[in-house]
């Protein structure tokens, strides 16, 4: 039960879970602010649910601690959390109507009569569903479940709600208004809100802080801005939006500018957004940040190449070119549609130019490919629908 | 993707007809409705019919005519109450043993067995594999006076008679036994078809693992509890060899009479009546219980 004070933050501490042989979770450190909304992504298999389930009980960390605020939860048993969870598919007791699936939790730790009616009433009305009390799940819209999981964990007043990739099972539309739904709910109820997903638009449009997993650790972790806007490993740059990137030498200094040469010329990145000062580096930058060269540019980064695809989005370009850095890899530019698509035909050669600002340079180490092969994930799952 | 769904539906909705979609379904009912008619409904008519007779002359040797012979009714039943409490009684009970006896050997088999699940449910069937008779009757010998079971148990001085067959709890206990498998299969379906998520749901929203039992577990079981009770009680109702193989004379159950009225003294009318009786309790009883268990929608 959260107390009429702060939302206490929850820490998992070098927790390690594995099935066997079978690393799941490695050595995961991880501190959620109360009363965060929290999305934890990452492509499928890499350990998200276990982390969940870990957080709820339902599975015993190999090694580590879990806790919330100062008290030690790691072996407590999951009735006896002030955790709750929102199942991946929803978990609706069959047998029981949506009134009694939301008075569960209330009756198991003996509230009573119409303390109950109260508290079920005001969080159906919360999620929009006071009119459907009497049905049975199985006569509910796959939406309309999402809801009643959600009342279901939510009437406890959980320190911590946990949500497991509630939204996978809905279509695009119904996604996109439960996801302004859960947010508006979060921010209702100030409760902590943990929610697995492998959709990173979701992440972003929905989460305060992210933390990318993959493989069972965390590669990064911030507010959505940022490390979209200075991403720390490729599989960051790579599976939250994409990157172009390439490998380079670092060269010198200008002021607070490094110089790194990469195949077909020098490329400059801000000493601050870069991971190293010296030897080689990974640079990359954002599709949308590059734009088609007019020729007056000045203090930019450029690169030239054969375009191979020119695809007209509607409010933009996309150009996909064959570039000196790496034949192999295209780099992909998004331009604005603001003052008319310039005539570009492929096999043209253009120049692409972007700000030095808009650099940033990786450890000279990183996989370029990391997390490329789960491009498109979500929104293959968009067209299941 | 999207785009073809619907008109591929649509193809199906022209091509197949309106009218030929509704008709299919009774055609496919055809050949078992026509089983019913020819194996069931004329003999059910047929055994009606017999029930209503009269003897033709002063015993049944002489055979019977068509009557509205009522009184078969009311003189069976009078003469032969006794045994046909009794039937419900001994089914009843041994409905209730199989239902402990199956619900946790189900509930292990479900959720705890692991890689055993399978070589589990064969062992559950394996006694199908020997005649309903030869089972029964190795139960006298398992039960026998001078069998191992039967000192034990009277040594340890809880036997009043100090023996079992010929006794109602011979009779029972091989009811039970006999019938276990249909109280254990139906129980292990509708328990393996829970999903183990709600079980961790309940854990979740605070019950206690007893607690999650009662109020998903064994809710969500129901079906199968209300089939194999069914699929036990009405067998053993109208059982004989039970009763006739591990009972004693006073131990006879209803089926016995039928079975003797029928073939030994070749009463008819009186068989038939009383095979009436029994199929009207039964049904009466399967739909009380069955309102009651409030379960119609699950079955
Ligand atoms: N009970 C288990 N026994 C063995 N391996 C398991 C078990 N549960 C999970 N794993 C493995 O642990 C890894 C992480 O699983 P997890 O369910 O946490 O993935 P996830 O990140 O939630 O993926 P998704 O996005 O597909 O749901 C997977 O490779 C999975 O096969
Ligand atoms: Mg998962």
């Amino acid at each position: 039960m959260a107390t009429a004070g702060r939302i206490e933050d929850l820490h998992i501490v070098r927790v390690t879970k594995s099935f066997g042989a079978f690393t799941a979770v490695d050595d995961l450190t991880l501190t959620i602010p109360g009363g965060s909304f929290f999305a934890l992504l990452g492509p499928s298999g890499c350990g998200k649910t276990t982390t969940l389930r870990m957080v709820a009980g339902l599975e015993e960390p190999t090694a580590g601690q879990i806790l919330l605020g100062d008290r030690d939860i790691t072996t407590s048993r999951p009735y006896q959390r002030s955790i709750n969870t929102v199942f991946q598919s929803y978990a609706l007791f069959p047998h029981l109507d949506v009134f009694e699936n939301v008075a569960f939790g209330l009756r198991r730790r003996g509230v009573k009569g119409d303390d109950v009616t109260k508290q079920v009433t005001s969080v159906l009305e919360l999620v929009e569903l006071a009119s459907l009390a009497r049905r049975k799940p199985g006569q509910l819209s796959g939406g309309q479940q999402q809801r009643v999981a959600v009342a279901r964990a939510l009437v406890n007043r959980p320190d911590v709600l946990l949500l497991d990739e509630p939204l996978g099972a809905l279509d695009l539309k119904l996604r996109r208004q439960m996801q302004i739904e859960l947010k508006r709910i979060q921010s209702e109820v100030g409760t902590t809100f943990i929610h697995v997903t492998h959709d990173q638009e979701e992440a972003m449009t929905m989460a305060d802080t992210i933390a990318v997993m993959n493989a069972g650790v965390i590669e990064q972790m911030g507010a959505p801005a940022e490390m979209y806007d200075l991403p720390k490993t490729a599989f960051v740059a790579n599976f939250l939006g994409q990157s172009n990137l390439v490998q380079g030498q670092i060269t010198g200094q200008e002021g607070d500018l490094l110089v790194v040469r990469v195949p077909g010329g020098d490329v400059r990145v801000p000493v601050s957004r870069s991971a190293d000062t010296t030897g080689s580096l990974v640079v990359g930058v954002r599709p949308e940040k590059l734009r088609v060269a007019n020729g007056n540019e000045a203090n930019v980064n450029r690169v030239r190449g054969r375009v191979l695809d020119v695809s007209f989005i509607g409010v933009s370009t996309q150009y996909t070119l064959e570039t000196p850095w790496d034949p192999e890899r295209p780099v992909t530019c998004f331009e604005q549609n603001d003052e008319g698509a310039p005539d570009v035909k492929p096999g043209d050669t253009l120049e692409l130019v972007w700000e030095y600002a808009y650099t940033f340079g990786l450890d000279g180490d990183e996989d370029l490919e990391a997390g490329t092969q789960f491009l498109g994930e979500s929104s293959t799952d968009d067209e299941d629908e | 993707m999207v785009a073809v769904l619907p008109s591929s539906g649509q193809t199906f909705q022209q091509g197949g007809g309106r009218r030929g979609r509704r008709i299919t379904p009774y055609l496919l009912l055809l050949p078992g409705m026509a089983w019913l008619a020819v194996f069931f409904l004329i003999p059910l008519f047929s055994l009606a019919q017999t029930s209503l007779m009269q003897m033709r002359g002063a015993s049944p040797d002489q055979g019977f005519v068509n009557a509205f012979n009522v009184a078969n009714y009311t003189n069976s039943m009078q003469q032969f109450m006794a045994q046909y409490l009794r039937s419900f009684w001994y089914s009843g009970l041994a409905t209730i043993f199989a239902l402990l006896i199956s619900y946790p050997l189900a509930y292990f088999i479900a959720f705890k067995s692991g890689r055993w699940k399978n070589l589990l449910l064969v062992l559950v069937v394996a006694p199908f594999f020997a005649s309903f008779l030869i089972r029964t009757y190795a139960w006298r010998t398992i039960l026998a006076d001078d069998g191992w079971i039967t000192t034990t148990i009277s040594h340890l001085g809880l036997l009043p008679d100090n023996r079992i067959l010929a006794t109602p709890i011979a009779v029972v206990a091989g009811l039970t036994y006999n019938f276990l498998p249909f109280m254990t299969l139906p129980l292990y379906a509708s328990l393996d078809r829970i999903d183990p998520r709600l079980i961790e749901a309940a854990s979740d929203l605070y019950a206690k693992a007893f607690t999650g039992f009662r109020k998903v577990t064994f809710p969500l079981s129901l079906p199968g509890v209300v089939a194999g009770t069914l699929l036990t009680f009405i067998p053993a109702a109208g059982d004989y060899i039970n009763a006739q193989l591990l009972g004693a004379l006073q131990n006879k159950m209803i089926g016995n009479v039928i079975q003797s009225e029928f073939i030994d003294i070749r009463d008819y009318p009186t068989a038939a009546a009383l095979s009436f009786v029994l199929l009207a309790t039964i049904l009466i009883l399967v739909t009380v219980y069955v309102r009651r268990s409030g379960t119609e929608e699950l079955l």
